[in-house]
This record gives structure tokens, sequence and C-alpha cells, in this order.
């Protein structure tokens, strides 16, 4: 059951960027799909046009190899879980699990055989005469899933299901998911602008962009090899430096980094490090590709530190160690330390958008 | 519903935040109290006062008088016609308008509030100009024999067009408040246009409805300014409640016209009373 787009563009208002421009993706059958993105870049359009509820201006969304623009959303079989759980308020736990068999016609036997099944599954048996106002986010957003899940579709989509829920419970809730979809398999689309989540649930994530697809790809792919600045910057979070380049290189303070062949003098070197890729070391080793910079501040977050740094020509750098480290070299505010940049990543001018 | 649960978890004040002095507070409390005794209480029971001066005896030959008793009649049809068309254009209107994007849709929004900004007398005009004997369609209504203007059929029109914001507004604001996520939740699930309607977004309004109904109702019965001016002010044909009360009133029968006044009065507080119950039934769980 295979979600397939095809140059998926659509637009709300005649003037202006389209929501959704040229996309095509392939998420797998089987696999969690993660459409990650900051807000506004059109992530959820994608799945909404999936689910059926837009409909695309141009270009053919594919459900399990069936051309979808003349299925109506009721026919498309597809399980939608919303961010804000979109259950029905007036109806119970268990007349919501079983809207999707009742507005079907199954017979009553069935219904209820069905949603004792999903109830177990959500493990929340304990609650189906009550009406979601009395449960917590994280029990919700698990009836939502029983909700979704209840009519067998094909396929899940999922808009930031736990974009709602706090810390702790949307990590025990990514777990659950987790553990939910080993089970079943069922094709799975992940809307998402958390990074963490995207990466650590899907199989192959989809970046997007104002909404353009930026880069897709295997979680660790998209991560170790960012297509663009705009896809570094956004995945990790990355210390930016630009410098002319010279001759091949580009020079940062007594660092230099060489610039890929197709760039030219005088163009400008944009330089991504994400802030745990930096390694700090004694003024007193020597070692090519290392910068003196100033410690301009330390703050411990847990088990790591986040330090500031300045660079001698001014820029400021960021870099996230493990506490333990830092606190071996013995990095203090005001003084100087060495910065290895040698994990940096080059984009050249014309490479960023 | 997470503004119920902020409001939930919201430390329970211990301190007022009020900062001033106490005989400031007694002095504002004071006033809003006089004023609402002086603008709401002494003219309801006034109005009761009134009507029971003479006795019950009185007051009950008083409404059970024959023109009364048309003019019940008629207030009761008119509210039978205007209140379910109102309302259910009010509740297409506002689905239209909370859920789909439209050519117009700011126009028809503009379009469901004018009764709010036009006086009713114009509008009773209004018609009277399209409708009257010397009106655009006058001539060929006359010829087919069929009286709008001073007879019944004005007084609905009437009544329908100054009624017509109530239902659409309260229901506008109960769908807008929510979101149209469960009904796209109930089209995947696979529910039908129908479905949905009776089984998601009609539950899901019901108290606003209700509200926008014992609304719409209080001013269909209430109303004066545009029926009076459609009416012809036809004895047993087409005096509404309120235009037999001005009309006792103008005829120095004072235990008449509040008897019927009383009937008003209490119809505007079985709408409060319904406007507190609505309250109550749709406060966050």
């Amino acid at each position: 059951m295979s979600i397939v787009l095809e140059s998926v563009t659509k637009r709300f208002t005649s003037a202006g960027t389209p929501a959704v421009s040229d996309v095509s993706l392939d998420a797998p059958r089987g696999g969690i799909t993660a459409v990650l993105g900051p807000s506004g870049a059109g992530k959820s359009t994608v799945l909404r046009i999936v689910a059926g509820l837009e409909t695309p201006d141009s270009g053919q969304v594919r459900i399990d190899g069936e051309d979808c623009a003349r299925v109506p959303v009721q026919k498309r079989g597809v399980g939608l879980v919303f961010q804000h759980y979109a259950l029905f308020r007036h109806m119970t736990v268990r007349e919501n699990v079983a809207f999707g068999l009742s507005v079907r016609r199954v017979p009553r036997k069935e219904i209820a055989a069905r949603v004792a099944e999903l109830l177990q599954l959500v493990q929340l048996e304990h609650l189906a005469d009550r009406y979601p106002a009395q449960l917590s986010g994280g029990q919700r957003q698990r009836i939502a899933f029983a909700r979704a899940l209840a009519v067998r579709p094909r396929v899940l989509l999922l808009d930031e299901p736990f974009g709602a829920l706090d810390t702790a419970v949307r990590r025990e809730l990514r777990e659950w998911l987790e553990q939910l979809h080993a089970g079943m398999g069922v094709t799975t689309l992940l809307v998402t602008h958390d990074q963490e989540e995207a990466l650590e649930l899907a199989e192959h994530v989809v970046i997007m962009f104002d909404g353009r697809i930026a880069q897709s790809g295997p979680p660790g792919e998209v991560y170790d090899h960012p297509a663009s600045p705009v896809v570094a910057s956004f995945l990790g979070g990355a210390n930016l430096l630009t410098a002319p380049v010279f001759s091949g290189r580009a020079d940062f303070g007594p660092l230099a980094v060489s610039a890929p062949d197709s760039a030219r003098d005088g163009e400008l070197l944009q330089v991504f490090v994400r802030p745990h890729d930096l390694k700090l070391r004694r003024v007193r080793a020597k070692h090519p590709g290392l910068a003196v910079a100033r410690v301009e501040r330390l703050k411990r977050i847990g088990g790591y530190v986040r330090i500031s740094l300045a660079l001698p020509g001014g820029e400021a750098l960021t870099v996230e160690s493990p506490r333990a480290e830092i606190d071996e070299l013995g990095v203090v505010a005001g003084e100087p330390v060495l910065v290895d940049l040698r994990a940096a990543r080059p984009f050249t001018e014309h490479a960023a958008r | 519903m997470p503004f119920g649960e902020s409001i939930l978890i919201a430390p329970p004040s211990r301190q007022p935040s009020v900062t001033e002095p106490a005989p400031v507070r007694w002095l504002l409390v004071s006033a809003a109290a006089v004023l609402l005794g002086l603008f709401v209480l002494v003219p309801l029971a006034a109005v009761f006062a009134t009507a029971l001066r003479a006795g019950l005896g009185r007051y009950l030959d008083a409404i059970l008088h024959p023109d009364t008793r048309s003019a019940i009649g008629l207030t009761l049809l008119t509210a039978a016609i205007v209140v379910p068309l109102n309302a259910l254009f009010g509740i297409a209107a506002a689905w239209a308008i909370a859920n789909f994007r439209f050519r117009g849709k700011r126009l028809l929004i503009t379009l469901i509030d004018l009764p709010f900004s036009v006086s009713p007398v114009i509008a009773g005009l209004a018609l009277v100009l399209v409708f009257g004997r010397q009106g655009w369609l006058g001539g060929s209504l006359d010829a087919r024999q069929i009286r709008i203007v001073f007879a019944v059929p004005g007084v609905v029109l009437a009544t329908a067009f100054v009624t017509v914001p109530y239902v659409a507004r309260e229901v506008l604001a109960v769908l807008e408040a929510q979101g149209s996520e469960e009904e796209a939740a109930a089209l995947t699930l696979g529910a039908s246009g129908w479905q949905i309607l009776a089984r998601v977004t009609l539950p899901k309004i019901r108290w606003g409805l209700l509200y926008g109904i014992a609304l719409c109702n209080a001013r269909a019965m209430g109303e004066f300014g545009a029926v009076s001016v459609v009416s012809g002010h036809i004895r047993g044909e087409t005096i509404t409640l309120p235009l037999h009360a001005q009309i006792l009133y103008d005829q120095y029968d004072a235990v008449g016209a509040f008897a019927v006044a009383s009937l008003l009065a209490l119809l505007a507080l079985f709408t409060l009373v319904t406007k507190k119950y609505v309250e109550w039934r749709s406060r966050p769980a």
C-alpha cells in the first residue's frame, strides 16, 4: 500500500506562491515516511491532499498504484490522526472508535468486537465510557489512533500527532507508535516539524521548505549529507560561517576550508558545522584545521555544555560537548581554546537558494 | 479541550485581583446595582404590577379578549414560519462560511449582518416599496389577487428579514471556535455528508443553535418597527402582540396594554433562562 505523489501543486490564492509546489514523493509500503519541515512549509497540505481533503491543482496521487483523482475521501481508505485529536466530543470513547464502522452499517456485534480489540490495542479498555474531555492528551491521541485504525485503513496519515503533548508523553507515545507500527506494518505518512521525531521514527524522511521538497532520503543520509544550506541549518541546528573563496579555499581566521571544485574565486563559501560536531582542544595542541577562538560563555544543560565562542574574525560559533569532556579540558570563559572545524561542511553561494 | 485545561490548572487565587479601596468598590457596585434595578427590574415589575392592577380577572379578560387571542395567534404563526426558516438558513449559511472558500463569502457575511445595521422601519418601508400596491411588483401581484403588504405575508416577510442574523451568527461562532477537524475526521472514516451533518455537526452546534433559535424566536415575537410598517393595523388580521400592546396603550387601556406586554416580558424571561441553560450545558467540561 504505497503512497506516491507526482508533481503535486496546490495554490490557495491565485496570486502568490503555491502552498505545495511540484511535490513528488514515494512512501514505500509498510514503512513510516516522515514529511519534515518548519511550520508553513506545506507539509499538512500534502497530507490533506493524500487524504482527499484538498484537491491538487495539478499532479497525481496514487495509493497502492491506484490514481486517487476521482476517489472521494470516504473511499480512499485513509486513517487520519490530527494534532488536536479531533475526537467527537459529544460521543464516548467507545462511540468514537465505533464511528467509522457504524457509518458503514457494519453489524452491531462485529462493531463491538472490533472496538474491544482496538481499545485493547491502545490499552484503554477501562476508559470506554468516558468522554474525550475526561481524558488526558496522551489518552485522547491513543483513542484517535484507535478510531482511525478501526476501519482498517490502507494507509495511516499522521498530522503532527504528538505536537500538542508535553515532552514526556510525547516520548512515550513515540515509542508506543513505533511498536504499534511494527505490529501492523500499515504504510504511514507522518507530518512533523520535530526533527528528532522524524529521524527516530521514519525509514524515509522528506524535508520540505516553502512548499517544495528540499531533500529526501533515509534519516542518516539527510542528516549526514544535507543537500543545501537550508537543510543543513534546519537539521541539527548549525553554525554558519561565510568567507570568500580564494584559489580553491576559504579562510576563516587561521582555519582554511577547501572549497568544492565548482567554486570560483570571489564566490562566497558558506560553511556549516553542527554544534556537536565541533571539538575543542587545549591551546597547546598543534594541528592543521584548528582555529583559535575565545570562550565567551558556557552554559551547562544537563549532561552537556553549550559553549559560545568568538573567532578572531568576530564570527560566533556554538559548540555542544559532553560535560565530562569540557570539565577535563578545563574550558573557562574568557580564555582561548582551539576549535576543530574539520567536520565542517562547505556550500558555495550558488548552492544556496 | 486545551483551553478548558489551562483554566482548570490555573491556581486558585486567594487574593482578589482588585486594588481599589473598599469605599470605591462599594460605590461602583452600588452604582451598577442601582442602574440595573432602575432600567431592568423596576420596569419589569411595573409591567406586571400595572397588568394586575385591576385584579386577576381584568388581566385574564384582557388576555382572553378575541383581539388579543388573534394577536397571539398571528404572533405564534409568524414565529412558527420564520424561526424554522431562519434556523435552516442560519445552519446552511454558517456551515458554508465556516467550511468553504468561495467567491462572495465576505458579501454573504455582510448580508447576514444587514438586519442589525438597517433600521427595522426602513426594512418595512423597503417591503412596501417592492410589494405594495404602488410598488415595483405591486401591479402584477394585484392582478393575481396576491396581497403581501397590509396582510399576513408582509408581517411574515418583515419578521423574517429582521431575524435573519440570530441563528447564523450563533452557529457560526460555534463552528469557527471548534474548527472543522471533526468533520474532516468523519469524512476519512467514511461518513457521507448527511451522516456528518446528523452525527457530528448538529450535535456539535446544538447549544449554540438552541440559543440562536431562542434569540430568533424572541425577536420574531417581539418585532415592532418593521411589522408596524407593513401590517396596516387591521384588527384581528394583521395585528401581532407588540402592535396590539401599542394599540391598547394608545386607547388608554393601560391594563390591557400591560397585560399583553406581560406576555412579551415572560417571553424575554424564558429566553434568558434558555441562555443560562445553554451556557451551563456548553461550559468547558
